[in-house]
């Protein structure tokens, strides 16, 4: 079914979007006047680097989403197959794996998301966690190499998981049948990825401008109490404040962004832990100033599937 | 030998950069008009395409890589791809090992290098894989004379390293479908034979400089 075209609700997204989007950029640009020359130089810059990738990140979605249904569904494929890449030239694997891998790339990723188009909703939610769990080691074990075998069957089904599986819910959000909201839910999506995205830069925010005492600093040394806390409270606020496009009330989307905040920060801190693991800072270069595909998605893999299932659980009979 | 680009070579150059999303580094020197001799470490079928797709356009017009006669010439599509597309220069492999005597391997030997310097000419640069075969990828392997030979022929080419990093893992020795792995390619600084330097010693010279180039480590 077609978006309801031009869904006005939609359109005063995409306006507060553009509106946060040059205030930004117009903070950015104040900034750098302000601190030409001295230490804060290279933070402001890397700030600005982020505003104009922000931009183009926008730019994408937004037309995506007017595409309709297939437009995300390919988008999201798209970014899937970026992340995967990502995640499995970092991670290593053995020549034994090259079938496997080529399969998860061209068979099982495209599968998943060919599943959420033709609203299979049953062989969808199993194909990955099962099918795959299945499919993966033993395909190995057929080349022979035992080698770290436990280790590279594990590494592979965790990056599909993460890259194909978890991030396809979000698109997933386009084949819900909520009572009342038929034709809207590419609002629902926008929702998901305004907040935890939100939640990504506020945090960021926050500790730039008060964080002191560090949390989990094994694991990510930027990250700070005053960052997580700030970034949690503002950007449940901003999830609460735009109840109006979703099919909940104030106090369920409150509910629903603090879960997704929630679940974004455990998703960025799980994957700065696999960093560590390997022994980089940031899985690739594509996006300037945010590292890879994966640095920039990590939160919405986490957040994707359980505001999935809420929604689903709790809004459609 | 004409100057343009065969519209398949470019085709397939666009695709194996596409699929190995390499990221070029000129970290020894800058891509040049000069005459060079590019030789790299090789473990897949993909590393010459991507080496010469890294080439600014006007100068990859006059590159061409050296690839191994037996395997080139059998099937009708591989001639066909490195005799017309890719403007290769054909050479047998083993062939000096043939040689009923010592005279002739060295003659045989001989018209190799004088059939490299004619591919040179005046205005060409070549690829060249000095291991002689597709590696697994761990380390690169002993380099063969060739180069060295090539080098004292034609003193006023540039030598140029590069080593193509990830390429074994995105299409392996014995695999014709490849994963899209993300890749590294690094270009190092020019080389040249210095004055009586021995064989065995620029050879290991010359492979030093290009496993230098690593950047990542692999599994």
């Amino acid at each position: 079914m077609l978006p309801a075209f031009p869904d006005a609700k939609l359109m005063w997204l995409f306006g507060g979007v553009l509106f946060l989007l040059i205030v930004s950029t117009f903070i950015g640009g104040i900034l750098k006047e302000r601190h030409r020359g001295d230490s804060s130089r290279a933070t402001i810059d890397n700030l600005n680097a982020r505003i104009r990738a922000w931009w183009k990140m926008c730019a994408i979605f937004a037309v995506s989403l007017l595409i309709g249904r297939v437009g995300s569904l390919v988008l999201f494929a798209i970014i899937s197959f970026l992340a995967l890449r990502e995640y499995m030239t970092l991670v290593p694997t053995r020549r034994g794996d090259h079938r496997t891998l080529f399969w998860s790339f061209f068979v099982i990723m495209p599968l998943q998301y060919y599943l959420v188009g033709i609203q299979w909703y049953g062989f969808f939610a199993i194909m990955i966690p099962v099918l795959a769990f299945i499919f993966v080691p033993s395909s190995i074990a057929i080349h022979g190499d035992t080698e770290h075998f436990l280790e590279r069957a594990a590494k592979i089904q965790f990056g599909l998981m993460v890259c194909a599986y978890c991030l396809s819910h979000a698109p997933a959000l386009l084949l819900l049948k909520i009572p009342g909201f038929e034709g809207l839910d590419a609002r629902l999506l926008l929702y998901l990825v305004i907040v935890d995205q939100m939640s990504d830069v506020l945090q960021y925010v926050w500790g730039k401008l008060i964080g002191k005492h560090k949390i989990a600093w094994r694991v990510s040394p930027n990250k700070t109490w005053e960052g997580f806390v700030g970034g949690m409270l503002s950007a449940t606020a901003l999830g609460t404040a735009l109840w109006w496009v979703t099919p909940f009330t104030p106090l369920q989307s409150a509910g629903m962004s603090f879960t997704i905040c929630i679940l974004g920060f455990a998703g960025g801190l799980v994957m700065s832990a696999i960093k560590r693991d390997i022994g980089i800072k940031d899985f690739g270069v594509v996006i300037e100033g945010h590292g890879g595909i994966l640095d920039r998605i990590d939160s919405l893999c986490f957040a994707a599937p359980i505001f999935f299932h809420l929604v689903r659980y709790y809004f459609v009979p | 030998m004409s100057e343009d680009v065969h519209p398949i070579a470019s085709l397939l150059a666009a695709v194996a950069r596409g699929i190995t999303g390499v990221q070029v580094q000129w970290a020894g020197c800058e891509p040049s008009e000069r005459q060079r001799i590019y030789f790299a470490n090789h473990t897949s079928h993909l590393d010459f395409v991507v080496l010469w797709s890294a080439l600014p356009s006007e100068i990859r017009a006059r590159t061409r890589p050296i690839a191994a006669k037996d395997y080139w010439e059998e099937t009708p599509l591989r001639r066909y791809l490195a005799e017309n597309v890719f403007k290769a220069l054909l050479v047998e492999r083993g062939a000096m090992a043939k040689a009923k005597s010592p005279e002739e391997a060295k003659f045989v030997g001989r018209m190799l290098i004088e059939d490299m310097a004619a591919a040179l000419g005046q205005r060409n640069s070549l690829i060249f894989f000095p291991e002689g075969t597709r590696g697994s990828g761990e380390k690169v392997g002993e380099f063969r004379a060739g180069l060295y030979h090539l080098a004292l022929r034609r003193p006023d080419v540039e030598l140029v390293p590069a080593y193509l990093e990830n390429m074994n893992r995105i299409l392996p020795k014995g695999e014709f479908l490849p994963v899209p792995m993300l890749s590294l390619l690094t270009f190092g600084m020019p080389m040249q034979v210095e004055p009586g330097e021995e064989k065995e010693t620029f050879l290991e010279r010359a492979r030093e400089a290009v496993s230098s180039l690593r950047r990542i480590g692999s599994a």
